[in-house]
């Protein structure tokens, strides 16, 4: 990935997300995210994660934000927050967001240091990001993992299943 | 490189200029179709020195110009930016969808060999499924930023059915995956110019009967046309999420309803009905059954290829619009039952016979 083009939507990714969080409005903030989630798959595709891609932008630009906007706007919040809690919320939150970022940024702060990470001319390999070298990926190397991340939705659906049964006893 | 980007180009022109007319051919269709069904005359006011083209005049060019002069009304209270940005997120998607859909195998010109496809992408219909999975958005947001109680019902509405839909679409998709083996259009396109039994063409059709009905059904509600226009339902709710809108804004709406019609059509024709193959046509021209050849140069042969698509959609947006003519509109619950409790069932089943079918096999 040139950095030609990583800069520019890396810069639109992070003002998304800014919106998410600086809009007042709860509908805005959403669409924000959706745009950021939808900006992040088009990050995706220029490092070659197709698969990824796609996946990123029909499950969660294409189904988890669109039941978060259906919420929304059945709820028609409004203001959502007293302004002086909002303050304090903002403060804290800013505080944290800034120790993180130097967090992560913390390899610059030595001399010589770099970010890790292979690099904008990195060579990718010929089976990377496809949807069988994805697929051979999650049944050799990752199995466990994939299996209990598995085994976790299935209880949250089972979850999901008796709290909304609940209701109609 | 120039050329590359200039073929490239002409590939989209070719496509867009091929999916616009035809959504505004299927306008004509639907206005006379339905005349015809109704046994009424339909469109015939509008004409040129007398010249009405059997009400062709009247929905090429006078619908048009009339949605294109028409006042550009936006509601009070209404988010201007949004309500605006509506019609176009709803009508991008849409386009942008067609980018994998093969039209033909490969021409031949000079040395070079164009794959008739604008973006062989190794995820192919996957793309298409994403791209649609965004078609939602242009529907909330026209139904909320109207400020109008009909299109915000229509919008959750519209929400609702889409999401529904979109599961048994996929796991009709994720069948086809299995039986093809690859999620690139044009390599299922091209599986399926193979012979069964030395004379039946190997359509999809053939393998996956159940998820094409799946497909189809879950295809023409992602269209949101009747019987599956509940978002819309002009009855009870004036036009659900475009009640608000007016001129262009209006037709765009009307236009995604129909590129969505043609997109179905080339879904279904693609990965049910061999695509662009004509049977027997084969890269060096036809090649019968009985052991008869008729050699044809690369050109015709693409041109024939191109042709039998295009017959392929336009047979499919036909066998849609009669559906909306010919059945009533589902109430809002058996809508919901046939999605979560007729469809995605069946679809699973499908998925895990196909499986089954595939492991034996090996």
């Amino acid at each position: 990935m040139s950095p030609l083009t990583f800069f520019p939507l890396a810069a639109l990714i992070v003002a998304c997300a800014l919106g998410v969080i600086l809009n007042l409005h709860p509908i805005r903030s959403a669409l924000c995210l959706a745009m950021t989630l939808f900006l992040m798959a088009v990050m995706f595709v220029f490092l070659d994660a197709h698969l990824v891609a796609a996946l990123q932008v029909i499950v969660y630009a294409g189904a988890i934000l669109v039941l978060f906007l259906f919420v929304i706007m059945l709820l028609n919040l409004e203001a959502d927050l007293p302004q002086k809690r909002r303050r304090v919320l903002t403060m804290a939150a800013s505080a944290i967001g800034v120790v993180f970022a130097l967090l992560s940024l913390r390899p610059l702060f030595f001399p010589g240091g770099a970010l890790p990470g292979p690099g904008f001319d990195a060579a990718v390999p010929a089976e990377f990001g496809t949807a069988t070298g994805i697929g051979e990926l999650l049944f050799t190397r990752y199995v466990l993992p994939f299996e209990i991340t598995g085994v976790l939705l299935l209880v949250a659906v089972l979850g999901a299943v008796v709290l909304a049964k609940k209701k109609l006893v | 490189m120039l050329v590359e980007i200039l073929i490239i180009l002409i590939k989209v022109l070719a496509v867009l200029g091929m999916v616009m007319p035809m959504a505004g051919l299927l306008g004509w269709i639907e206005r006379k179709g339905s005349a015809l069904i109704h046994d009424r005359i339909g469109a015939n006011r509008a004409s040129i020195f007398g010249f009405a083209g059997a009400g062709l005049v009247n929905t090429l060019m006078a619908d048009p110009l009339k949605f294109a002069t028409k006042e550009d009304v936006i509601p009070r209270g209404a988010d201007r930016l949004l309500h605006t940005l509506a019609p176009c997120v709803n009508l991008f998607p849409v386009l942008v969808a067609f980018a994998v859909l093969p039209f033909g195998d490969v021409l031949l010109v000079g040395d070079r060999e164009i794959n008739l496809q604008i973006a062989p992408l190794g995820i192919g219909v996957m793309y298409v499924l994403a791209m649609m999975s965004l078609g939602v958005y242009g529907v909330v947001l026209g139904g909320w930023a109207s400020n109008n109680r009909w299109s915000l019902l229509g919008g959750i509405r519209g929400s609702a059915q889409m999401i529904s839909y979109e599961l048994p679409m996929g796991l009709a998709v994720v069948a086809m995956i299995l039986t093809y083996g690859t999620l690139d259009l044009q390599e299922m396109a091209r599986a399926q110019g193979q012979l069964l039994w030395g004379w039946l063409p190997a359509w999809g059709i053939l393998y996956q009967p159940l998820a094409f009905l799946i497909f189809l059904v879950a295809g023409i509600a992602e269209s949101k046309r009747i019987p599956f226009d509940l978002p819309e339902s002009e009855a009870e709710l004036i036009s659900g999420y475009f009640t608000e809108y007016s001129g262009m804004k209006h037709l765009m709406f009307f236009m995604t309803d129909f590129v969505e019609v043609v997109i179905v059509s080339a879904l279904v024709a693609t990965l049910f009905f061999g695509g662009w193959q004509v049977p027997y046509l084969f890269a060096s021209g036809f090649v019968f059954p009985g052991g008869a050849t008729i050699d044809l140069p690369n050109l015709v042969v693409v041109l024939l290829q191109m042709a039998s698509f295009t017959f392929k959609i336009i047979f499919f947006c036909w066998f849609q619009i009669m559906i909306r003519w010919t059945i009533p509109r589902f109430r809002y619950d058996q809508l919901m039952h046939l999605g979560w409790l007729g469809l995605l069932p069946l679809g699973f089943v499908n998925i895990v016979a196909t499986a089954i079918i595939i492991m034996v096999r090996q």
